[in-house]
């Protein structure tokens, strides 16, 4: 880091220290807690944008993932629900999976041909049709078991901590089959695909409610810090919290928030420390050179299409570790709320404006972002009201005005991207 | 009777709703391709320029009716069309102007573009947010079908109705009207002659004295106004939430790239082909193979393939077969 770099990160520190001070320790807590998840998100993006010129607006999808391995992690079994259709369920997406093994094999293993085509064909309707047939009831059993409550199988009720690297691995396995099929393409066909598969990720977590009860949310994950109830009940809290002068109630949501800090900050210092190394490393020169040239790195012996499915499976594990993370900061799972605005673009803004290619620039670039994400809406509306101030009250456009300030963060985060990518194209801290 | 009944029930939830969402699509679909084939790259704004389009046409629709204007039978927003099209060609004009001449100057890499486009997708998605908020706008007026359902009943003696809205009719007939204009200025006129030129070799084309400006011009108002018209037709046909644009995106993706990008044939095609899977796997095919099966055999549920909310994961799988075994496309687009 050169002294210019240190001075970028201290200005993004003083912001959020600012919020603090003049606003509330709450909410510069939160936006520091966001922020680290950001900054993790905009790793990964960064690996595989920065490092080899992969070009992933799945962003959202992988993320998702990573809450649902929180969810499968930590929430208690549903007994009832293993009973009623668990093996079932199981038995019928092991049916679903031999049936696409089956048909790659068809394809792999059978002479070029019409017939080919057709019994690869063939295979997959009678396979649909029998998955469909052992499954579908199962599902219904599930669902069917207290659905107010739980309405599906539950997860395996281990430690939370647990579900982070858990739901990294589940991003990883969606990665590998993306890669697998849409590496090869060109970088728009790529783009689409990923846009395509974080749609899917996200209308499956709707909908199969056996797996995470869909739009009923899954509330309530178990945390890995104390609850502030519990903390407000201890004497010895109290009696610490009034000792320095604070309230035990804010007190209280202050210490959970900064145990979550703690926790997130060494996941995020021990990922820059492994991505400085990697990137570093001949590996990171290998996937620069790819990145810069991939017929001349193809033609030094290197294997372009392996290297390139390692970074996005890489990239996209970071992006589900921050989603579980992010999923337990929260504490629940709510797939309605995953939008590709807020999910995919703007960790691509994080990552452009912060410097793609360098790691610290897309740390810097998450803080930032989120800090400005959150903080441009209060802002907006104290320009907002400055600005109609002036006009009658109760005149319509007024009124317009100022319930529309909540839609001013698209609009700056596009003005902002827009204008790095024009004057600054390598953005605040750039790659070197 | 009975295969006439069933044939009835499949036009009316199959045949009638894919042909209008396949209209829309194509329109959308021939959007995306034509900046594909003159500018490069891919326009993720796409969606958010389809909505801006409709929201001023659905603002100055509001305006009309509260002036007591109407076109009888016809939706009024057929009269505020013309407008929103020639303000969004000024929008995106003035994008062109501000945002992407420079990196054509700078002949940026068509990633990058992609880049520039997700921040215009930003700066319009926000711009429409702020202007007509968030929320599910309707503004279609005037007759509400062209045959009803009764009057079909009526008409044939058969059991089951069939109904044609009259947005589903006037898309159809609009889209065919503006593609056929589309390819007559494409194939006909010298300004479309020149734009096919410039799209198939640009330093060819520069150097037989194209003005490249004047190209990214026409190409730019032809979008404005393919994206208008589409957007306008599906929110009459459904209704006008800037989200739904936004997830539009997707299926117009990928009807242009089944069709292979950069053709406009193909992007009419890869339309068709996307909203027909779409429909018929996610419609439940129970009423049409009641008639058709006999008694015993009847199906017992809905035979429905999936779900109607995996229509998005329907694009996507044809996307991912045709780029698997034939990258460029049904009509062979480019390849960059």
């Amino acid at each position: 880091m050169t002294k210019r770099d240190a001075l970028l990160f201290a200005f993004v520190a003083l912001l959020i220290v600012g919020t603090g001070a003049l606003q509330s320790w709450n909410t510069a807590l939160g936006i520091l807690n966001m922020g680290l998840i950001s900054a993790i998100m905009a790793l990964g993006v960064n690996m595989q944008w920065g490092y080899a010129g992969l070009f992933n607006v799945g962003v959202m999808g992988f993320v998702a993932l990573g809450g649902l391995g929180a969810v499968i992690v930590a929430m208690p079994p549903v007994g009832e629900a293993w009973a009623a259709g668990g093996l079932r369920a199981g038995a019928g997406l092991m049916m679903g999976l031999v049936s696409i093994a089956g048909a790659i094999v068809i394809w792999t293993r059978m002479a070029r041909g019409w017939g080919r085509t057709g019994a690869m064909v063939a295979w997959l309707i009678v396979g649909f049709v029998l998955f469909r047939a052992v499954f579908d009831p199962a599902v219904d059993a599930i669902e069917a078991v207290n659905p107010a409550a739980t309405g599906y199988l539950g997860g395996l009720g281990l430690p939370i901590l647990l579900s982070w690297p858990v739901g990294g691995l589940l991003a990883a396995g969606a990665a590998w089959v993306i890669g697998k099929t849409a590496l090869g393409l060109r970088s728009d066909y790529l783009a689409i695909a990923t846009l395509g598969i974080a749609e899917i990720v996200i209308a499956i977590l709707k909908n199969e409610d056996w797996l995470s009860r869909g739009v009923k949310n899954v509330i309530g994950l178990p945390r890995p810090v104390p609850y502030e109830v519990d903390l407000q009940q201890s004497a010895g809290f109290v009696a610490r919290a009034e000792s320095i002068g604070i309230d035990p109630v804010t007190a209280s949501t202050l210490f959970v928030k900064l145990c979550y800090a703690g926790l997130f900050a060494v996941v995020l210092l021990g990922l820059i420390w492994l991505s400085e190394k990697a990137l570093n490393s001949p590996w990171g020169r290998m996937m620069r050179a790819i990145r810069d040239n991939e017929v001349a790195a193809e033609a030094m012996g290197k294997n372009v299409k392996a290297r390139h499915l390692q970074v996005f499976i890489l990239g996209s594990a970071i992006c589900g570790l921050a989603g579980a993370m992010m999923a337990t900061l929260d504490g629940q799972l709510t797939p309605g709320s995953y939008q590709p605005l807020r999910f995919t673009f703007l960790i691509w803004v994080m990552v452009i404006v912060g410097g793609s290619g360098n790691n610290w620039g897309a740390v810097l670039g998450g803080f930032l972002i989120w800090f400005l994400w959150v903080e441009v809406e209060p802002f907006g509306a104290f320009v907002m009201d400055l600005a109609t101030s002036g006009m009658a009250d109760g005149s319509p456009l007024k009124a317009h005005l100022l319930d529309s300030v909540a839609h001013m963060r698209l609009l700056t985060m596009g003005v902002i991207l827009l204008l790095v990518l024009r004057f600054s194209p390598r953005g605040l801290i750039p790659e070197r | 009777m009975e295969i006439l009944n069933a044939l009835v029930v499949f036009a009316n939830f199959v045949l009638i709703p894919a042909t209008a969402y396949g209209a829309q699509l194509s329109l959308g679909a021939l959007g995306v391709t034509l900046i594909y084939g003159v500018l490069r790259f891919s326009n993720f704004a796409h969606g958010d320029t389809m909505a801006f389009g409709t929201m001023v046409t659905v603002l100055l629709t509001w305006w009309l009716q509260s002036l007591g204007a109407s076109l009888g039978p016809l939706p009024t927003a057929l009269l505020a069309l013309p407008v929103g099209i020639a303000v969004t060609a000024l929008l995106v004009l003035g994008t062109d102007r501000a945002v992407y001449r420079f990196y054509r100057r700078e002949k940026a890499k068509p990633v990058i573009l992609v880049i520039v486009s997700m921040g215009v997708m930003f700066i319009m998605n926000g711009l429409v947010r702020f202007i007509i908020g968030p929320d599910d706008r309707s503004f279609a007026d005037g007759e509400r079908f062209i045959v009803t359902a009764r009057d079909f009943k009526q008409m044939t003696g058969l059991d089951e109705g069939l109904a044609i809205r009259t947005t589903q009719g006037l898309t159809i007939v609009t889209a065919v009207i503006v593609v056929a204009a589309l390819f007559w200025f494409l194939n006909r006129t010298r300004t479309g002659k020149s734009m096919r030129a410039f799209s198939d070799n640009e330093d060819l084309a520069l150097l037989s004295g194209i003005n490249p400006e004047r190209v990214v011009a026409i190409t730019w108002i032809l979008v404005a106004a393919l994206a208008t018209i589409a957007g306008v037709l599906y929110g009459l046909d459904k209704s006008f939430k800037p989200f739904t644009y936004f997830q539009l995106l997707l299926p117009i993706f990928a009807s242009a790239i089944v069709g292979g990008l950069g053709s406009p044939l193909g992007a009419i095609a890869g339309g068709f082909v996307i909203a027909f899977s779409e429909v018929t796997i996610t419609y439940a095919w129970k009423k049409v193979l009641v008639y058709l099966m006999p008694e015993n055999l009847e199906p017992t549920g809905l035979v429905q393939l999936l779900s109607t909310d995996y229509k998005f994961a329907v694009s996507f799988v044809i996307l991912v077969i045709v780029l698997l075994f034939r990258p460029t496309g049904l009509f062979r687009g480019k390849s960059v």
